[in-house]
């Protein structure tokens, strides 16, 4: 029988993590191009598209992350494509991702004052070049500590792409514990290893928050 | 799409969905009113308790936060019966959930508890009424009016996560369609069905923790 020491433990661990960054950051980097769309699809002013992104948000933000990954898991496959279960945690964590950092970022934009959409419309600026050179310049500035704040939870959300059978850090957990009978150490170090991923990006983003505040 | 979506062949197992789903309301329901007491007994350790208390309540939050439930989960179900301490999968969900959601409730309601101004305290003690008083008629009761909107998210979220519980096979809601999904193959009819539920359950839960608040906290 195979035998596994601390640091085979370790580091199966630690190569696993690679893929729970790899996919954090993917869904996190598309997220954000989501997210900017549905953010100028929200601000638009044009019922149809604002009806949408509504309802797209309250979707994602309203049912279980897992169970969007388990519907664009099976959902996809019944186009009779096949999906692996890699492709379905990016897609969900991407659509995922979006719908939060759009809300969030609808925030920002609604922070700005009334004024300056007013005075760079009486400047014969379009709506997406208000949006470019006025409104998001200065909405970006408080954006960043509740994105910072909101990746955390980025990396939280890939666990349960281990549910849908993604390995990751989560799933290699599970899979070392069934293979050496010491859940007590392989989920400690699991839950260690995320804490060394998140916590850096918790600090960071209330540090942010805190300079904002005294700049106000 | 050659597929053609059968939603009928999901009748037969109205009873297992139901059970699933009042068993995420009951789950979500306790697990809400023990998580904010945990929250505020914390939040209240850690603005006025000793300085150590206020570390260990500190160390809990961060490590909450800064973890997946799913990991607080299968640590709690399948690490702690390694040390001796056996829990069902019902109870290792709940304790999960009350663990999960006190850590987010202590830093909401800190918040809000730092928020109440500090004359109101020195008048509350000026006015010979006592440490508990004072927490219980005008700080509590402050913050919570503050903080009431942020913490009703958090229940929705906490709502949410919970049906993560299916996979130490809590029968939640989720579990029962994994297992509706496990006896006709319909995967994507279930899921979609359960998942129009949760978002069902979310808007219901946020009217209702709407209209709780105004109750709550009409006068004034």
């Amino acid at each position: 029988m195979l035998q596994f020491s601390f640091w085979d433990i370790l580091s199966n661990l630690l190569v696993a993590t690679q893929w729970t960054i790899v996919l954090s950051l993917i869904a996190f980097f598309c997220g954000g191009i989501v997210g900017l769309i549905l953010l100028f699809m929200r601000t638009s002013r044009i019922a149809p598209l604002e009806w949408f992104t509504k309802i797209y948000i309250e979707f994602f933000q309203g049912t279980p992350l897992l169970m969007q990954l388990f519907l664009f898991f099976f959902g996809i496959a019944l186009f009779g494509v096949e999906v692996s279960p890699w492709a379905a945690a990016t897609l969900a964590l991407t659509f995922w991702t979006s719908a939060f950092l759009a809300e969030i970022w609808r925030g920002c934009v609604e922070s700005i004052p009334k004024g300056q959409w007013e005075a760079s419309s009486s400047l014969a600026l379009s709506y997406i070049e208000q949006m470019r050179y006025v409104i998001l310049p200065q909405a970006s500035r408080i954006a960043v500590a509740p994105t910072v704040g909101f990746s955390v939870q980025v990396i939280k959300g890939t666990a349960l792409a281990s549910i849908i059978g993604f390995v990751e850090l989560t799933k290699a957990g599970t899979m070392l514990n069934n293979a050496t009978f010491r859940p007590f150490l392989v989920y400690s170090l699991v839950a260690l290893i995320y804490f060394c991923l998140c916590f850096p990006l918790s600090w960071w983003a209330k540090k942010i928050e805190g300079r904002l505040n005294v700049a106000r | 799409m050659s597929y053609k979506l059968q939603f009928t062949e999901l009748l037969p197992y109205w009873n297992v969905l139901l059970y699933g789903l009042l068993f995420t309301i009951v789950l979500t329901v306790v697990s809400t009113a023990a998580g904010i007491a945990v929250g505020t007994a914390s939040a209240a350790a850690r603005t006025f308790g000793p300085l150590w208390l206020g570390r260990i309540v500190a160390v809990y939050v961060e490590l909450i936060r800064n973890t997946p439930f799913i990991v607080q989960l299968f640590f709690i179900f399948f690490g702690l019966p390694a040390l001796g301490l056996k829990l069902s999968e019902s109870t290792a969900a709940f304790l999960a959930m009350v663990i999960n959601l006190g850590a987010y409730s202590t830093e909401i309601i800190r918040a809000g508890i730092e928020a109440v101004p500090k004359g109101h305290i020195e008048a509350g003690l000026s006015l010979a009424m006592s440490k508990w008083e004072v927490l219980r008629h005008i700080v509590l009761n402050q913050a919570f009016r503050k903080i009431y909107p942020a913490l009703s998210s958090q229940i929705i979220i906490v709502m949410l996560g919970s049906a993560v519980v299916s996979q130490i096979s809590a029968e939640d809601l989720t579990y029962a369609a994994n297992f509706v999904a496990s006896r006709n193959f319909r995967n994507f009819e279930v899921y979609l069905l359960v998942a129009l539920a949760y978002l069902l359950l979310a808007l219901l839960t946020r009217s209702l923790l709407r209209a709780l608040g105004r109750v709550i906290f009409k006068a004034r």
